[in-house]
């Protein structure tokens, strides 16, 4: 499996000199676009998402118009509705010790030191002015008896930084997106489509002009032109079938750019959350998450016998595995997610699980119980517990919770330089779809600060320097670039619907995941990735042969949607096998087997693998070339992440 | 027990329509093999997998995130929006619920103003237009102050919050006898007029919401209280009293 590797390629086109000054002086170093002329440009941005219509409605506000895309019925839908546990901001209210620099550095410590500096510092910065801004909406974020903000440590890190809403932070920052959205609507300056699915990019003369949609009530096709395209369609979890994500979420338009010249960084960087509500039956659609705030106060165990069938209660205290306390002392049940889920895995696969599929761990509240009291316990996490019980029917305060772990986020996604443009210029990604903030792992809380950072405050000024570099209303939708992005799509459908075989797209879509899951999942190894790819292709083949799609085109059709979007898995799912191959170290969620430590630790290779794998389309989707950014580490130095 | 071992059976009475113009009606199908943890939309996977095996359409329904928050999911099961337990999304709603060999009828959320799309698929598109007319503070990125400058009593936040928790479902229209809108609209109505930011448009909004809802066609409240029933998220039909108060107090204001 040799591929071309290319260096020197890609440039993120950050400003040298001091991190701390670096935004200020880029953003007076952009173009801007005279206020009167704002009105002549048109912007598509796809998707509704925190990233999406915070995107769509600051860029409206600026007085661009803006023509935005939503596969749901209503922008207030989109995926980023269901985050439960918060967003991170350096605001330092607790007086804990927090500042931007520390944000900064966690994030790119967490991120196990492959993820570009600038473009956290940035985020870091921008972290404080969000939560001004939301708190204006009217998001009613939890507050102190004082009346100010209340905040919370999440996801084992060191400071109080973490703003909530209940548990329910990702629906109250998106209706907040949302009103701000359907403010601009209601001015005339966004124009909404919902229930339209994005499935090509229109590139004119190399830049990205247009769209292609499928309108999903009438499955006609249709076209949509302007002067530069924001892409904003969130992260492909559900490549893997089984994952935390909404059922819709996908990476057809994220692909379909791919397809077009946008590169596709790190696809291999995918993070696997370690408290999902396991498995119970084969008609399972999807996994649930429970929130990582749990584990602030749960411990997680299991047996110290194998196969001990015993019902928790009756296994006595000496005979428990507390691993995590024990591996881990110093941050014991807070480790980060990527290490809770490898721990997890590892007493699972050594025979210790339990429950009646033995892939599930114990989180057992019965000390915080006894230590608070049943009501503290309630008020922390009594929306957690009915949610567990109403899908388990067993009641956390009397059994511990069964918890494993489930695809949950994407680091990977399409490459973008500082500006956050992807290298089709004029094809700006934000959001969970862009690779830039997160490295090898994400930290709880931080992808609703990305997604809002992007959309809020970095699109506007970026996209206002590549806007003010071009002239508007220069492509229509009679060029023959729309013709042959059209016919492209139509022909995918076509063929969707001409193979009438005998296997639904959801048992396709089945087998995909469990090869990802089983190659590309928490532990990898160099054997088993190097023939995945090989399967992945042939159970693709299969598909386009046998697959059987149900009714028209030209109709609300449901089936035909998910046949689309398995179909574009198939494809990324070899990249995925292909990158996690190519990099022969571990770094955060990526562990190789054959690179870890004694102890069973991830071990980064830095001399060969302190860059970002991009990878180009070439035709052949076995063979992409490789475009390798080199990240540089001058303000925070590299180091082993330890967290014993 | 796992949910392999104990599995149902059940006859089902769907509505079916093939598009927004065309008539629909009921039609019966069994199913078997149903898990008992399987969410009743995993039970229509499983119904439409069958039919797609057997070169029929399957059911079109709506659902995106399965687990109660993003408000697309929502049928009328056995005449009640949502099904049988109160407080709970159609997605969130579980088959142990059903006891094996029952027949359930499903049927979209019925209002005029949620004009049938698709089998069981509604067109909600009404609430966004409702919300389009004031359901927010207007506030550009980038002007806003220092969020602490502000302090807002726990409880007053912790109340605004119980509002916003609506998720915009539509099954407090489905289930009131006159499909009003009068709670969906109170929720935001009232998150609003509670917080101080929300103070400078208060009038404005109160007026242009009732308006847009009215001309949406939705039907007046008469107090039936049907629809605290059949929220998912328990919004309290205070937020009825509170867009009374907050319309009167608009219109004499005006
Ligand atoms: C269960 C869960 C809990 C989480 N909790 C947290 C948390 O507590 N804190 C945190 O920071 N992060 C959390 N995350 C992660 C976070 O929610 C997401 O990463 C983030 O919301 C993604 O936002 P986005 O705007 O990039 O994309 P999304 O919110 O996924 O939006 C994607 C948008 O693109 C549209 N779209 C997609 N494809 C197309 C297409 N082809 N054509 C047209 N439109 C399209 C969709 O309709 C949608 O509007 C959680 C994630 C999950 C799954
Ligand atoms: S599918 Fe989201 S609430 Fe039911």
């Amino acid at each position: 499996m040799d591929v071309e590797i290319v260096d020197g390629s890609l440039h993120s086109g950050a400003p040298d000199g001091p991190i701390e000054t670096q935004w200020d002086r880029h953003r007076f170093d952009m173009k801007l676009v005279n206020p009167a002329n704002k009105r002549k440009y048109n912007v598509i941005v796809v998707g509704t998402g925190l990233a999406g219509g915070a995107a769509a409605a600051t860029l409206a506000e600026l007085g661009y118009n803006v023509q935005n895309f939503c596969i749901q019925d209503s922008p207030r839908r989109a995926h980023s509705v269901a985050a439960q546990g918060g967003i991170n901001a350096a605001k330092n209210y607790p007086n804990d010790g927090d500042s931007v620099w520390r944000l900064f550095y966690d994030t790119v410590k967490g991120g196990d030191f492959r993820a570009r500096e600038s473009n956290v510092y940035r985020l870091a910065q921008c972290s404080v002015n969000i939560i001004d801004q939301c708190v204006a909406q009217g998001v009613p974020f939890a507050r102190e008896y004082g009346g100010h903000l209340a905040n919370r440590s999440f996801g084992g890190a060191q400071v109080s930084r973490t703003f909530y809403a209940r548990g329910q932070t990702g629906q109250q920052l998106l209706l907040g997106a949302y009103g701000s959205l359907m403010r601009q609507v209601d001015a005339g300056r966004v124009k909404m489509f919902a229930r339209r699915e994005m499935l090509d990019l229109v590139v004119i003369d190399g830049h990205a002009k247009g769209i292609i949609c499928r309108n999903l009530v009438t499955g006609k096709l249709e076209r949509y032109v302007a002067d530069a395209v924001v892409l904003a369609t969130g992260g492909y979890s559900t490549a893997y079938f089984l994952s935390t994500n909404a059922v819709n979420s996908n990476a057809t338009a994220a692909w379909r750019c791919h397809k077009r010249g946008a590169y596709f960084a790190n696809p291999c960087f995918m993070q696997i959350h370690p408290t999902c509500i396991p498995l119970s039956g084969p008609s399972q659609s999807k996994l649930t998450l429970m929130s990582e705030s749990l584990r602030n106060d749960g411990r997680i165990w299991v047996p110290k016998k194998k196969g001990d069938a015993r019902p928790p209660a009756d296994i006595p205290e000496d005979e428990r595995d507390y691993f995590l306390e024990r591996r881990y002392p110093a941050f014991g049940n807070l480790v980060p997610r990527d290490v809770a889920s490898r721990a997890a895995k590892h007493a699972c696969d050594e025979g210790f699980g339990v429950g009646a599929t033995g892939l599930a761990v114990y989180l057992d509240f019965a000390d915080a119980i006894e230590r608070v009291g049943h009501e503290n316990v309630k008020q922390k996490y009594g929306n957690l517990f009915d949610m567990y019980e109403e899908i388990t029917s067993e009641s956390p305060y009397e059994r511990p919770m069964r918890i494993y772990p489930a695809p949950h986020y994407t680091m990977g996604g399409l490459w973008v330089d500082y500006n956050l443009q992807s290298t089709i210029p004029g094809l700006h990604v934000i959001g969970e779809a862009n690779f830039s903030d997160h490295g090898a792992n994400r930290l709880g809380a931080s992808a609703l600060m990305q997604g809002l950072a992007d959309g809020y405050f970095v699109i506007p000024y970026t996209l206002g320097n590549y806007l003010a570099q071009t002239t508007p209303g220069e492509a229509t939708t009679d060029d023959s670039a729309f013709n042959e992005a059209e016919a492209n799509v139509r022909g995918t459908v076509d063929r969707l619907l001409a193979a009438r075989g005998k296997k639904t797209p959801r048992e396709f879509h089945w087998e995909l995941g469990r090869l990802l899951w089983d190659n590309c999942g928490m532990s990898r190894t160099s054997d088993g990735l190097k023939d995945t790819g090989a399967k992945i292709r042939s159970l693709r083949d299969e598909f386009w042969e046998n697959v059987h799609v149900a009714g028209s085109g030209e109709e609300l059709n449901q089936h035909l949607e998910y046949a689309g979007r398995v179909a574009d898995y198939f494809e990324l799912g070899e990249l995925i096998a292909i990158d996690a191959y190519h990099r022969e170290e571990s770094c955060g969620c990526h562990l190789r087997l054959d690179h870890q430590s004694a102890e069973g630790e991830a071990v980064r290779d830095d001399e060969n693998f302190s860059h970002v794998a991009a990878w180009e389309h070439t035709g052949d989707l076995s063979k992409p070339r490789m475009h390798r950014e080199k990240l540089e580490f001058e303000n925070v130095h590299l180091a082993v992440r330890n967290y014993k | 027990m796992t949910d392999a071992e104990n599995t149902r059976s059940y006859k089902l009475r769907i509505w079916r329509q093939p598009d927004a113009t065309s008539s629909g009606r009921l039609v019966d199908y069994e199913i078997s093999e149903v898990g008992a943890d399987a969410s009743f939309l995993e039970m229509l996977d499983q119904l439409n997998e069958n039919l797609v095996k057997k070169g029929e359409q399957p059911v079109a329904f709506e659902s995106d995130c399965r687990e109660g928050i993003c408000g697309a999911c929502g049928v009328c099961i056995d005449g009640r929006p949502h099904g049988p337990v109160t407080h709970l999304t159609t997605c969130a709603l579980r088959m142990r619920e059903f006891k094996d060999g029952e027949t359930i009828v499903v049927e979209p959320f019925r209002a005029n103003a949620f004009p049938v799309v698709k089998d069981l698929i509604v067109d909600r598109g009404a609430f966004d237009r409702v919300i389009e007319r004031g359901g927010y503070i207007s506030v550009n990125a980038g002007s806003a102050p220092e969020a602490n400058m502000l302090a807002i009593g726990k409880d007053t936040a912790e109340s605004a919050m119980d509002s916003a928790a609506c998720i915009g479902c539509g099954a407090c229209v489905a289930s009131c006898p006159n499909a009003s809108a009068s709670l969906f609209v109170g929720a935001k109505i009232r998150q609003m007029a509670l917080l101080p930011q929300g103070q400078v448009e208060r009038t404005g909004r109160a007026l242009a919401m009732v308006q847009q809802m009215d001309a949406e066609g939705f039907g007046d409240c008469s107090n039936h209280g049907e629809c605290e029933a059949a929220c998912p998220k328990a919004i309290s039909i205070e937020n009825i009293a509170t867009l009374r108060r907050e319309y009167l107090r608009a219109a004499f204001r005006s």
